[in-house]
Formats: structure tokens, C-alpha cells, sequence
């Protein structure tokens, strides 16, 4: 633990808060732990999760994407539009991934070949992909979804833990692959120094592109997992999920300027700010309370960093 | 091992190389060598295919002759260099920096740091692989450079300026790490400001001045001196006009002034009513570090400052501009002009707070930015039109016209001429003749040392953070100066 203290200081802080908040509901609501409970509030969380995986991706490689909970809610619409066209569920997901692989690359090519700044490409792309949703579907929900469309045609009983288990298995393939393959620490050097990655032999233009790719995709497989939950799709949803999203992100510990962070640290902050409110929940607080906690969770993360950031800069002076 | 023949680099408006030869054999440390300016650096860009060199040249690496010579080209060649600021991953670890894109798909963090342990004991430097590169000293950095680029099996090592940085003790071990190099065969070019280094480990000296080739000579044929003649050559045939300006009493006064973090340490100087100071030295040297102090930009660690007489504290811009100072800094992009806003506005920056009180007078304004830009001449269409839009030296004439606004008594002009055309600067020579001539004291700040000769009353040479003397404009040659700046002149 000590050793995990000092060569992971944000993990081993974001566990203990973690377990903190988890042992909040001891005093008497032992609901909190019942298996189903825990499961839901798991489920609940995949989305953001995989989604903060990829943008974990995207802001190491030194971008942002604040179009997501468009592209999440267009996931989601494709893949219902799909599926009441008659497509069958596989040919429905892999169209939605390749859908989310598109707007990505779309996202990438604004910053790259474009050269606007990944803050403003990605809201021009977050709002007109919005609005585009808007004209598509007239604001309607999608309705009389095909009985194979919830839970992939799952049991709904078993459909949960097997969502949880792939999607675990992704995110777990994903970390090992960020850590230890060339092409996952590319994403590193490129976010650290373009200038250096450049005498290094790597390409920036094109790591970029792919950071988005790989947040298009993620980000289309978290609205597949989320939308396949419920038998209709609201046209409104993923307003704010980007915020979730990043926030989940910049607690883990990714630097928002690039270079550092670890899949680790995501889950960690997808545990600790997608736990709040449902502990808040058992422990009868008002819910008002939820967001202002995870704003100060937020706030405490990014003055860790410039705190910790600082030191450095000292010490290489 | 590398032969660089019949060099020319032409810049719009500049001739940065003309007719340089270079030819580097495997096992010697070859020395280049030049005053600032003098086009060493444009000469290794060339060298490492950053550059492309106007036609006629040739490029020969080993065996191979380099048609269109880039970046990756060469280095696949066996060619690298370290610059002066390493480029390095600081948020990655030093393992990472050292390994990045050389080995396979899927890596194998402990053979990785077998292998960094392994290319860094070769060049007899032990550092924990594994922490990040940000937290490493410089001279630290430097190693990881050289380390990197050995480990690509460099046949032809470029180092520009690797101790610049450095303390005493971690460039000695640097130069005698380069020599073991060299008794393996690598071919090294080094570039130093430091005489005594390349004069220790240096088998023969190539000399640039002014963007030409003077020649390249054995160690046995030269000598400090020598080589200081070599590089200095004749005075420029340039005129400037000679102020003329009647020297008054001391207006600014620093005793024993410097600043620990950036390395300027005792610092005892004076500036006169109606005087140029010079202040000379290489780059590096402390010049502009002491006008940020003078300026408040890095406040004094030690010594005093005397305005007119007086002991003063200096801890923020802000006292510096009540106390008349007034500073046009080095880098016009960065520091200088907004370019984004109008002339007007760029000149009414630092004295908006006199132009009305909480409500701008935009009739003063207007008045006092035409006053000035006409005084100046600066040329635009009119003084509404962005700064950015602005040729170098009409830019720097906005900056200047913004510092005289705020009317002040000792100006300190960082470079002022530095990348601007022959027009622009005889005008802006002109304009600090006519300044002095009102009274004011100048601070001037140049790497060229014919304008520091031209129009200085006195030069005050920096040398590593230190005053290494004062030359009155009689005792000033191009040699004095030199001497002062390079390592082991007199002090």
C-alpha cells in the first residue's frame, strides 16, 4: 500500500475515497450492498465508462472531443433505426461502431487537416450532429423496437452481468494495450511534444486522428450498450454525457494537457463520481448535493495536478 | 564520414550560408565556429535535412550521396544531433524517451529498462530509469539526448552548444564522454561559444563569419587568439550616426545586482543621461535576464538599484514604469506587439491609465498614437490596422512608439534590430540618436556587435550570468569584446 502510495499517489487517493463512500452506507441501509443493487448501479455506469476509456485516449494524445453525447445519441438512433429496418443485431452494432469510427474520424480531420483547435471542431460537430439527430427523427422517441433490439435479445436477467463482463474485458484489454504496445504509447508521445514525437519517427497528424477514431468507436459502444437497456430511444438523450465523461477522466489523473493518464485512473474516476449519487440516494441526502460534491471532487483533482505539476517543473529546473 | 560542399542558404531578403565547406572524418571531434549570427546554426540544419540548401550543393554521408537530405533521411544515415534544448518526452519516463518507436508492437517494460540501463552505462551515466524526464536536471537531458542517439547508432554526432547549460563539473564529464566517443569512431560536430572546450578536446576548427566560409584549420595551427581573430575578421563598413548627445548625470545604477534563478549574480553597472550603454555577450550570457530584472519581469535577488541617486525597489513592472523604466523586449511576436489589435491601441497599452480615468479619452489616444507613429515612421495605412499586419520593423517601431509613450527616462531595448530590414533599422539608429539627444538613457542589448560598436558610448560585456568588463567606445573592437565574452578572457 505504501509502495502504491508513492508511485500512484492519485490511484491510491481515489481508492481510498472509493472506499470512504462505499462504507457510508454501513449506518443501517444495507440495501446499498444487495447484489442487484450494486449491478444496477454498475450497468448505469458502463456507458460512461467505456466512453471515458477512449477519451482517456484522446486527451493523452493532447485533444478533447466535447461532441460524445452527440455522437452517443446518434449511436443510439442509428442503431434503432437500424434494428426497426430489419437489420439483424450484429449487422446493427458493427453499423453503429463503423458510425462512431466515421464521426471520429471526422472529428480528427477538423483538427488535423483542418487545423482547428479540438475544443471548437468538436462543438461545431457536437451541434450540428445534434441538430442533424433533430431532423432525422423530428424529436420523436423510436418506438416499437424489434423484440430482439433490448438487451440483444438477451435474457434480461442474464443480459446485465454479460454486458458487464465484455465490456469489462474490453476496457481491460484496452488498458493493457495503451500501457504496453507501440502504438498505444504513440498516443502518449504525441500528446506530450509534437515537435519530439516528430524526430522520433512518428506521425502527430495521423496519431490524432486515430485518439478520435478510437473515442468514436468507444463512444458508439457505450450507446449500444445503453440504448439496447430501454425498449424505446429518446432523441434527447447524451446532453451532458461529455461532461460526465471528462470529469470521470481528469479525476483519474489524465493530465488535461496531455501526455499522462492511465485506464486505471478512468475507472477509478468513473467508480468515484458514478457512485455519489446513488450512496447519496441510500443514505436519504438530498440529491442537490450530488453534483456539487462531484464538482468539488473535480476541483480538488485539477489542484492536485497543478500542485503536482508544479513540483515537477522545480525539479527540472 | 560527412562532406557538406559548396553550401548556400538564402533567406527572402538574407543570405544566411554562401560557399561553406564541412567535411567531418570518423574519429575526430571537428569544431565549428562563429559569432552569433555567423550561420552555424543554419549550417547544421542544412546537415540534418531540417534545411534545404539552394541549389548546387552537395551532401555526402559515408558512401551515400543525400539528394534532398530530410530530417528522417539522414537520420536513418546515421546522422544525429543534440540540440542545445533537448527535445524530449518530459511527461514520459526516462526508459520511454529512450526506447520510444525502437522497439517492436508490443513492448516488454523490463526489457526496456534493461536495455535504457544498458545504453546508458555506455556513455557511464546512472539515472533511474524510470522516472520521468521532466523531473531530470539539464546536463541530465543532455546525457539522454547523447544516449538516444547513440543507441540509433549514430555514425555522426551533431552536439550545438551541450554545455551551454551546463555547470563546470557536468561539462567536463560531457567532454570526456565526447572523447570516448571519438575513440570509437564517431565522427562529432561540435559547436561551442566555450574556446577553452573546443581548444581541449578539438582536432580541427572550421570558422563562419557573417554566412561565409573562412576556412577550417588543424589544432596545431591555432590559438585563442587565433581563433578569436578568425571569427571577429575585419569591421563591417557600416555607418552609424554618432549620437552627439551631451552625457549627463547617472539616471539608473545597479551595485552588485542579480538574479539566482536565471544565474545573473553581481552585477554592478551605470547608465547616464544622454548615454548608449552596450550591453554585449553571448547568447546565454544574461543580458536579457538583467533587463528583466531592471524591468521588475524577475525581481532582484541581491544587489541594489539606484534611480537618479536613489535606492529603489524594483519587485513589478509596475514600479519600473513609475521609476521612467521602460523595456522593449527581445521577441516582438511574443512580447512585443498584440498583433491582433490596431496600432493605436498597441501604442496606448501602457499609458491607458493616463489617457482619462475610468473612461478612456479616445481623442488623446488617437492624438498622442499619430504623434508618435509619425515621429517613428511607421508605415500603414492608417493607425486602425492590426499590428500583425505590420512588416518586422514597423512592428518594431509600434513597440517602440508604446515605450515612448509612457514618456520614459532610461529605455532598455532588447535586440531592436534583430530580423528587421536595412531601412527600418538605420531609422530605428536614427530615432535612439535623437533619443539621447533629449536626454534619455539607453540600455541596447544586440548580438551584433557592429551596432554595439556603431552606436554605444560604452560596452558592457556579460559572461555567464557575470560582468566580465566595461569597454569604453575607444578601447571597443570586435576583438576586445569577443575576448571579454569567451570563456577564460580576462575579468
Amino acid at each position: 500500500m505504501r509502495a502504491l502510495l508513492k508511485t500512484h499517489p492519485r490511484e491510491a487517493a481515489l481508492l481510498a475515497a472509493i472506499a470512504v463512500l462505499f462504507l457510508l452506507p454501513l449506518g443501517g441501509v444495507a440495501g446499498f450492498y444487495s447484489a442487484g443493487n450494486l449491478r444496477n448501479l454498475a450497468i448505469d455506469n458502463l456507458p460512461v465508462l467505456l466512453a471515458a476509456a477512449g477519451m482517456t485516449v484522446v486527451i493523452v494524445a493532447g485533444q478533447i472531443d466535447i461532441s460524445i453525447g452527440s455522437q452517443f445519441v446518434a449511436g443510439g438512433i442509428a442503431a434503432g433505426l437500424l434494428a426497426k429496418a430489419g437489420w439483424p443485431m450484429p449487422a446493427v452494432a458493427a453499423a453503429t461502431l463503423a458510425l462512431g469510427a466515421l464521426l471520429g474520424a471526422l472529428n480528427g480531420v477538423l483538427v488535423t487537416v483542418a487545423r482547428i483547435p479540438a475544443i471548437i471542431a468538436t462543438l461545431a460537430t457536437m451541434v450540428l450532429l445534434r441538430n442533424g439527430v433533430l431532423r432525422a427523427t423530428g424529436g420523436d422517441w423510436i418506438q416499437d423496437l424489434p423484440a430482439g433490439f433490448q438487451w440483444f435479445g438477451l435474457a434480461p436477467v442474464s443480459a446485465p452481468v454479460i454486458y458487464l463482463g465484455v465490456a469489462g474485458a474490453v476496457f481491460a484489454v484496452a488498458a493493457w494495450a495503451l500501457r504496453h504496445t507501440a502504438a498505444g504509447r504513440a498516443f502518449y508521445a504525441v500528446g506530450c511534444d509534437h515537435e519530439a514525437s516528430r524526430r522520433v519517427g512518428l506521425n502527430p497528424a495521423r496519431r490524432v486522428v486515430a485518439a478520435f477514431v478510437v473515442l468514436g468507436v468507444a463512444t458508439a459502444a457505450a450507446a449500444l450498450l445503453n440504448y439496447t437497456r430501454y425498449p424505446t430511444i429518446e432523441t434527447n438523450g447524451g446532453l451532458g454525457f461529455e461532461l460526465k465523461v471528462i470529469a470521470a477522466v481528469v479525476v483519474g489523473g489524465t493530465a488535461i494537457t496531455g501526455g499522462r493518464g492511465s485506464l486505471l485512473g478512468t475507472l477509478l474516476g468513473v467508480v468515484l463520481l458514478g457512485s455519489i449519487g446513488t450512496v447519496f440516494t441510500f443514505l436519504h441526502v438530498n440529491p442537490a448535493w450530488e453534483k456539487a460534491i462531484q464538482g468539488a471532487i473535480l476541483l480538488a483533482a485539477v489542484v492536485a495536478d497543478t500542485a503536482f505539476g508544479r513540483r515537477r517543473e522545480g525539479g527540472a529546473a | 564520414m560527412l562532406s557538406l560542399r559548396h553550401i548556400a542558404k538564402t533567406y527572402p531578403g538574407a543570405r544566411a550560408l554562401r560557399g561553406v565547406e564541412l567535411e567531418l572524418r570518423a574519429g575526430e571531434i571537428h569544431a565549428l565556429l562563429g559569432e552569433n549570427g555567423a550561420g552555424k546554426s543554419t549550417l547544421i540544419k542544412v546537415a540534418s535535412g531540417v534545411v534545404q540548401p539552394d541549389p548546387g550543393a552537395e551532401i555526402r554521408l559515408g558512401d551515400t550521396v543525400v539528394e534532398n537530405a530530410t530530417p528522417r533521411r539522414m537520420q536513418e544515415l546515421g546522422l544525429a544531433v543534440v540540440y542545445q534544448n533537448p527535445t524530449l518526452f518530459s511527461e514520459l519516463s526516462v526508459a520511454e524517451n529512450l526506447l520510444l518507436g525502437e522497439d517492436g508492437p508490443v513492448i516488454s517494460w523490463r526489457r526496456r529498462a534493461a536495455r535504457a540501463r544498458e545504453m546508458l552505462t555506455r556513455i557511464g551515466a546512472e539515472l533511474d530509469v524510470e522516472r520521468p524526464v521532466g523531473t531530470l536536471r539539464m546536463a541530465e537531458k543532455q546525457l539522454l539526448e547523447i544516449a538516444r542517439a547513440l543507441g540509433r547508432r549514430a555514425r555522426v554526432l551533431i552536439l550545438d552548444e551541450p554545455t551551454a547549460a551546463l555547470a563546470q563539473q557536468d561539462a567536463d564529464r560531457l567532454l570526456d564522454l565526447v572523447e570516448k566517443l571519438r575513440a570509437e569512431g564517431v565522427a562529432i560536430l561540435y559547436i561551442t561559444h566555450r574556446l577553452e572546450e573546443v581548444l581541449r578536446i578539438a582536432d580541427r576548427f572550421t570558422v563562419l563569419r557573417d554566412g561565409a566560409w573562412i576556412g577550417v584549420y588543424p589544432r596545431a595551427e591555432v590559438d585563442r587568439a587565433r581563433l578569436i581573430r578568425l571569427m571577429a575578421g575585419r569591421e563591417l563598413a557600416e555607418m552609424f550616426p554618432k549620437a552627439g548627445a551631451r552625457i549627463g548625470e547617472v539616471a539608473l545604477e545597479t551595485r552588485g545586482v542579480g538574479h539566482a534563478p536565471s544565474g545573473v549574480s553581481d552585477i554592478s553597472l551605470s547608465v547616464r543621461r544622454g548615454e548608449i550603454l552596450g550591453l554585449a555577450g553571448l547568447v546565454g550570457a544574461g543580458r536579457t535576464e538583467l533587463a528583466r530584472v531592471l524591468f521588475g519581469l524577475a525581481p532582484a535577488t541581491e544587489g541594489e538599484i539606484r534611480v537618479d541617486g536613489r535606492l529603489v525597489g524594483i519587485r513589478e513592472v509596475g514600479d519600473a514604469l513609475g521609476l521612467g523604466i521602460a523595456y522593449v523586449p527581445e521577441d516582438r511576436k511574443e512580447h512585443g506587439v498584440v498583433e491582433a489589435l490596431p496600432i493605436v491601441e498597441n501604442i496606448s497599452l501602457a499609458v491607458l491609465r493616463r489617457l482619462g480615468g475610468a473612461w478612456l479619452d479616445e481623442g488623446a489616444e488617437e492624438k498622442l498614437a499619430s504623434e508618435l507613429s509619425a515621429r517613428l515612421g511607421v508605415k500603414a495605412a492608417s493607425i486602425h490596422v492590426a499590428a500583425g499586419t505590420l512588416s518586422g520593423g514597423n512592428q518594431q517601431k509600434v513597440a517602440l512608439a508604446r515605450w515612448l509613450a509612457t514618456k520614459p527616462r532610461v529605455l532598455i531595448l532588447d535586440e531592436p534590430t534583430q530580423g528587421i530590414d536595412v531601412g527600418a533599422k538605420a531609422e530605428i539608429h536614427r530615432l535612439m540618436g535623437e533619443l539621447v539627444r533629449d536626454g534619455l538613457a539607453i540600455i541596447l542589448i544586440s548580438s551584433e556587435l557592429p551596432e554595439l560598436l556603431g552606436l554605444a558610448d560604452r560596452i558592457a560585456v556579460l559572461r555567464r550570468g557575470r560582468l566580465a568588463g566595461v569597454l569604453p567606445a575607444g578601447e571597443a573592437t570586435r576583438e576586445a569584446v569577443l575576448h571579454l565574452a569567451m570563456e577564460g578572457g580576462g575579468a
